[in-house]
């Protein structure tokens, strides 16, 4: 096999905080990294090694940030986060919706009408339905979700939704009429959609299938293309444990690339199976 | 000193006109466009015509650098689909609409322009000084980010536009960054006229005016229909509210629209 094309850190626009570890409240069948109520591979996040981190984005003049999981609103701090990183910067969370009670909905409002820069709450739906969405997420799960969605309504918020291909026909241009017309069913007046494809690892390597090793990307393949537009030209993935390369990785030791955002600046080689779908469907995570 | 700059203009002729007019009366010591000429509106050859015969300096935007290469599309930078459809609407129509002479006048056009004035240097870029079709929001373009866009490109003012919505945003360190919106089409905000930018330097000091230009927008609704451009775009122009490229707007910016 070819040696694996490496991607420079052309600029550090995105700045990922897997905020919650890999602790969620649900373990869907396709979540690319397996979280659970009982995954500790990465820990909570505390305000303080999240402040941290947002000193030395300042100083190298990050543009934006993102929270994930796990579920980020399992972590206690999370609104306060939310607050310091809004100070500097735009924030979206991308969150299962399930933990969004009124009070909290309510705090996030007030958190976007008195900053200057954009907060987002991503919400993630599998399905049309709610018997396809629990069969991924489990029972119950879709009357929590349309809850915590009416509840953002309620409060001024506009989330945007997230769809994974595994909705199947949500990509083609009448799947996605059909599902703005649901959104308006939850109360969203001007919906907004954003579809994903999914990564055959964590969960999904079992749920669909694993990667083959033909799905590896040599350097010929990149002369195609842009390399620039992958997220790890432009973004890193802070969690408990360190600064990883993206927020795809973080379950690969060899994807980690030290403690502090300046030990995390140099070329990363493209040698796993999840950059092979990176590369060939074009996959961006932020909105 | 006082320099105007004109933003997007998307084929809106009665606007550029009016804000032509404006501009003179008021007295600067320099005006340039930003690109985009085309797009959105009726008979896109009538902008680079006026601009020529004014002799009016200025870059390139997306929709020049698409066009003079014969490019397929406009580069605007939408990832919805939905968006990237009524893109391709506004692009079809001005690219069958522009003649090879003004296609390839456009390709002549620099992407940037840099000149210092009262100790200040300043970068007139489209989208950002580092790509063409970068959107620069008010509320996804913190004070650090812009201030390393201002040290890597060696310049103390940038104006750019590209985004359709005009702010400024004096930086800390005393750097400026100033989008100056759009004279194509209203800026969302539920009023039919459409914006510019005066930027002065004063003994050091930069301040940035945004100033509303009505203009005839009925005439241009009715050449638009005359034309058969699409309803949503007409309704913009008569109501002053976004009705389609609406996904590229970030939440704050969004929620200030109507759709
Ligand atoms: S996909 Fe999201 S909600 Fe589901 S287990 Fe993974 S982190 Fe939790
Ligand atoms: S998974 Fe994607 S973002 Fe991560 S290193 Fe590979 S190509 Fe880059
Ligand atoms: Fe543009």
């Amino acid at each position: 096999m070819t040696e694996a094309p490496l991607v420079s850190l052309a600029s550090l626009d995105t700045l990922w905080f897997q905020v919650s570890g890999t602790l969620c409240n649900i373990a869907c069948t396709h979540c690319f990294i397996s979280c659970s109520p009982q995954n500790h591979s990465h820990e909570m996040m505390t305000l303080a090694d999240v402040e941290e981190r947002l000193d030395e984005a300042r100083a190298i003049g990050v543009r934006e940030y993102y929270f994930t999981g796990g579920e980020p609103f399992m972590n206690r701090d999370m609104i306060a986060i939310l607050e310091k990183t809004l100070r500097q910067g735009p924030a979206t969370v991308l969150t299962n919706g399930m933990l969004l009670p009124p009070a909290v909905c309510r705090k996030l409002k007030e958190l976007f009408d008195a900053s200057d820069y954009s907060l987002d709450i991503r919400i993630s739906i599998d399905g049309f339905d709610r018997a396809s969405h629990d069969a991924i997420r489990g029972p119950g799960v879709w009357d929590r979700v349309m809850t915590g969605i009416a509840n953002l309504v309620a409060a001024g918020l506009n989330p945007v939704i997230t769809v994974t291909t595994a909705a199947e026909g949500v990509e083609t241009s009448e799947g996605r009429m059909r599902f703005l017309e649901l959104m308006r069913t939850f109360g969203i007046d001007k919906p907004r959609l954003k579809v994903l494809s999914l990564f055959r690892i964590g969960a999904e390597e079992k749920r669909s299938r694993a990667y083959a090793d033909w799905e590896r990307l040599s350097s010929d393949m990149l002369e195609t293309g842009d390399a620039g537009s992958l997220q790890c030209a432009s973004g890193r993935m802070v969690t408990s444990r360190g600064v990883y390369v993206c927020p795809i990785l973080i379950e690969e030791e060899g994807a980690r690339m030290g403690d502090r955002l300046a030990d995390a600046q140099r070329p990363f080689p493209l040698r796993y199976g999840a950059c092979h779908t990176c590369w060939v469907d074009g996959v961006t995570c932020t909105t | 000193m006082r320099f105007a700059f004109i933003g997007g203009i998307y084929s809106n002729y009665w606007a550029l006109r009016a804000t032509l007019d404006d501009i003179s009366r008021r007295g600067v010591d320099g005006v340039w466009f930003l690109g985009d000429l085309g797009a959105f509106g009726p008979h896109p050859d009538r902008i680079p015509e006026l601009l020529i015969e004014r002799g009016m300096p200025g870059i390139q935007g997306n929709y020049e650098e698409s066009l003079s290469s014969r490019a397929e599309d406009c580069h605007c930078g939408y990832t919805d689909p939905r968006d990237s459809h009524y893109a391709q609407i506004s692009y079809d129509y001005t690219f069958a609409n522009t003649s090879d002479a003004h296609k390839d006048w456009m390709g002549t056009l620099p992407r940037e322009i840099r000149f210092q004035a009262g100790g200040k240097r300043f970068l007139l870029v489209h989208g950002s000084p580092r790509r063409i079709n970068e959107f620069l929001w008010r509320s996804t373009s913190p004070d650090p980010f812009l201030e390393r866009l201002c040290v890597e490109s060696e310049a103390d003012v940038i104006v750019c536009t590209h985004t359709g919505l005009h702010w400024h945003r004096p930086l800390p360190g005393g750097r400026h960054v100033v989008n100056a919106g759009v004279i194509g089409r209203p800026a969302n905000d539920g009023r039919t006229n459409v914006w510019f930018a005066v930027v002065e330097v004063n003994g050091g000091a930069v301040t940035a005016e945004f100033v509303p230009v009505e203009y005839d927008h009925r005439r241009l609704a009715g050449e638009m229909q005359k034309e058969r451009l699409p309803g949503e775009f007409i309704e913009t122009v008569l109501t002053g509210w976004w009705t389609t490229c609406l996904e590229v707007l970030p939440p704050k910016e969004r929620a200030a629209g109507r759709f």
